[in-house]
């Protein structure tokens, strides 16, 4: 019965994965065909004394003449055969671009996704358990200033008072300069990961806190919280047993959910600090004109926020008895 | 259950003096005024004895339910006086005291966790080995299968609802029950098992306090009928005296309310139950009343009649 059900919800999820991939590239390829980019441009860059026919030749070589269909279908097909073409600006293959850029941004994310978390989730416990008090009305304006502060301003505050003026962290970059690859410490990574983690944190933590908040008021204010004290229980109990027990599953896939606020989010954090993320090679793409990476990393940062909304369902599916036992009636 | 003595039936298990509840509410702008919901409320249960409270909405049962329990929220002020075992009851001890000598049995299957599995929110937080077998017992009596306590609230059928919510009193083991409105939504078998529950704990001696709707059940189960009006007592008296209908009645609102159940005639009064923000002065249902003259304008005490207590002068 049960894994029925895991075959069909498992099955469902495929069919919106591809239907989603092809709908991506549809209208990616539609839009880079419609920039005023010039990939003969871009391919020759600076390089003199390439004439008018030659410039026709690499357009002819590359099928730019043949109608936007067939290139498409071209396109589609390289990629259904694992070829995602080679980036212009680091003259190597995509996907090994993208996977090595992804596993810099993994620990930056990481950090700033766990961070902002529980972060988030500890100050609008702290609110909610004070509603109206001074400690919820002082947090609550922190939080909603948090929320108009945009990410790459926050970063740059950061930089000028934590690296220029206090020297406390670097400048920018994953690793110190002038140091060999495979000689770089865990801890000089972690030190040039601290600053954009922050900022990237930050993004995010405000909105968890206030969302927290709200769901934890309306815990306390319900009808089996009063009940809950009528029966003696008591304030710290409530917290823990009926607050934290009604708030966490929701916070925690808000959090997954949140995939593509902190993708997005990356992208301006590395670009402050240099970071050689997958954020920062999006930008560069994007100012360079590097369309097969571009496109690549498109692709990949919607597989990346697909698995984070899938992920929350499927959290929210195992976690919520409604759910869960919901569907065990159902059969 | 251990024989209790006369002696000690006489004293009341909880007694309510005089109680008023005020809301402080914020006016346009910054304007404070105190919202009197509760005035001058007198109540009172022995043990072994079911009492009734009887009202239309908004006439502050609930309220006195929170009351005794120290549920109010904090813009609410009380003045008079409760007394539980001849003990005065401040917030406190209210505190100490619910869930262990008070029980409250809620309304409906919202005043359980949704999230919380039955069998671990009857126990409560420390549950021990003495609640767990209490609890098995209690279910068993309540005619809830043990498959009862794994199920999430959401999964109960109105019937079981209402009895789980029972059993949370009985495993407490309070002294003093407080139902707020056990009986809405159930089909009259049910109601009546329901009712027939807490009969059953009064006859064990404990103290019941019923506050409901559906008054013309109340009359059958309990042994005194407290009637409200805008938040006050208007009359308390034996339910024989409610079943015998108005002439046995001692106030015009009590005799109104008799009047208007739909086997006695269905007959309405006009006019309404006065808002707490526009209280009349002195007796507040003098607007209404057919008997009012100049006296009721002043404040009219709770006086001892036939056997009953009324809050009105012109009664006989």
């Amino acid at each position: 019965m049960n894994s029925k059900r895991i075959v069909k919800s498992t099955g469902r999820y495929a069919i919106r994965f591809v239907t989603l991939l092809i709908a991506i590239s549809i209208i990616s390829f539609i839009l880079v065909s419609l920039s005023p980019v010039d990939p003969v441009q871009q391919y020759v860059g600076a390089v003199p004394n390439v004439s008018e026919e030659q410039r026709e030749k690499i357009a002819e070589y590359w099928g730019l003449n043949d109608p936007p269909a067939e290139r498409f279908a071209i396109w589609a097909k390289s990629l259904l055969h694992g070829d995602f073409g080679t980036s212009l600006i680091y003259r190597r293959p995509v996907l090994d671009i993208i996977g090595e850029k992804f596993a810099a941004s993994l620990a930056l994310m990481l950090t700033a996704w766990v961070f902002s978390g529980i972060l988030g989730f500890t100050i609008g416990c702290i609110m909610g358990v004070y509603n109206g008090k001074w400690p919820d009305r002082i947090l609550k304006k922190v939080c909603l200033t948090m929320c108009a502060i945009p990410t790459f301003w926050i970063g740059i505050v950061f930089l000028m008072v934590f690296s220029v003026k206090l020297g406390w962290f670097p400048m920018g970059m994953s690793v110190p300069k002038g140091v060999p690859a495979d000689q770089v410490t865990l801890l000089q990574r972690i030190h040039h990961l601290v600053l954009p983690a922050l900022t990237l944190s930050f993004l995010s933590f405000a909105n968890v806190a206030l969302h927290t908040r709200e769901k934890l008021v309306d815990v306390l204010e319900s009808d089996y919280v009063l009940f809950a004290k009528a029966s003696g229980e008591s304030r710290f109990s409530i917290w823990k047993r009926h607050g934290l027990r009604n708030i966490l599953l929701p916070a925690v896939t808000m959090q997954f959910g949140s995939f593509s606020e902190l993708f997005g989010g990356s992208v301006l954090a590395e670009t402050v600090f240099s970071y050689p993320g997958l954020g920062a090679a999006a930008s560069a793409a994007g100012m360079g004109s590097d369309i097969p990476l571009l496109l690549g990393i498109t692709l990949f940062s919607a597989v990346f926020v697909f698995v984070g909304n899938m992920l929350a369902n499927i959290i929210y599916g195992i976690a919520d008895p409604q759910i869960r036992e919901g569907y065990e009636h159902e059969e | 259950m251990e024989k209790k003595t006369k002696e000690e039936y006489v004293h009341p298990l909880l007694e309510v003096k005089d109680l008023s509840v005020s809301f402080r509410m914020y006016d346009t702008g910054l304007e404070q005024y105190d919202l009197k919901v509760i005035s001058n409320l007198n109540i009172d249960v022995k043990q072994g004895e079911i009492v009734a409270v009887a009202g239309s909405s908004g006439s502050g049962k609930s309220l006195l339910a929170h009351a005794v329990m120290g549920l109010l929220p904090e813009n609410a002020a009380t003045t008079g006086e409760m007394y539980y075992k001849g003990m005065p009851l401040i917030q406190k001890e209210k505190e100490q005291l619910r869930g262990k000598e008070i029980a409250l049995v809620p309304q409906s299957v919202a005043y359980l966790d949704p999230s919380m599995r039955v069998g671990t929110q009857v126990l409560g937080e420390k549950p021990d080995q003495r609640k767990r077998k209490e609890q098995k017992e209690v279910f068993s009596r309540l005619h809830l299968e043990e498959h009862v306590e794994r199920l999430y609230p959401f999964q109960l059928s109105g019937g079981m609802a209402r009895r789980v919510l029972v059993s949370t009193a009985l495993i407490s083991g309070a002294d003093l029950i407080i139902a707020d409105e056990p009986t809405p939504g159930l089909d009259l078998e049910m109601a009546v098992e329901a009712l027939t529950c807490f009969r059953e704990m009064a006859d064990e001696g404990k103290a019941v306090i019923l506050i409901t709707h559906d008054i013309d059940l109340a009359f059958h189960v309990a042994d005194r009928v407290a009637v409200f009006y805008a938040g006050t007592t208007v009359e308390i008296a034996p339910s024989k005296d409610f079943r015998e209908g108005p002439e046995a009645l001692r106030h015009p609102y009590s005799k109104a309310l008799w009047r208007a159940l739909p086997q006695n005639g269905f007959v309405p009064i006009p006019g309404f139950q006065p808002y707490a923000k526009a209280l009349p002065k002195g007796c507040l249902f003098a607007p209404r009343c057919p008997n009012r003259t100049e006296e009721c304008e002043k404040p009219i005490p709770m006086q001892e009649l036939r056997g009953g207590t009324v809050r009105c002068i012109h009664a006989t």
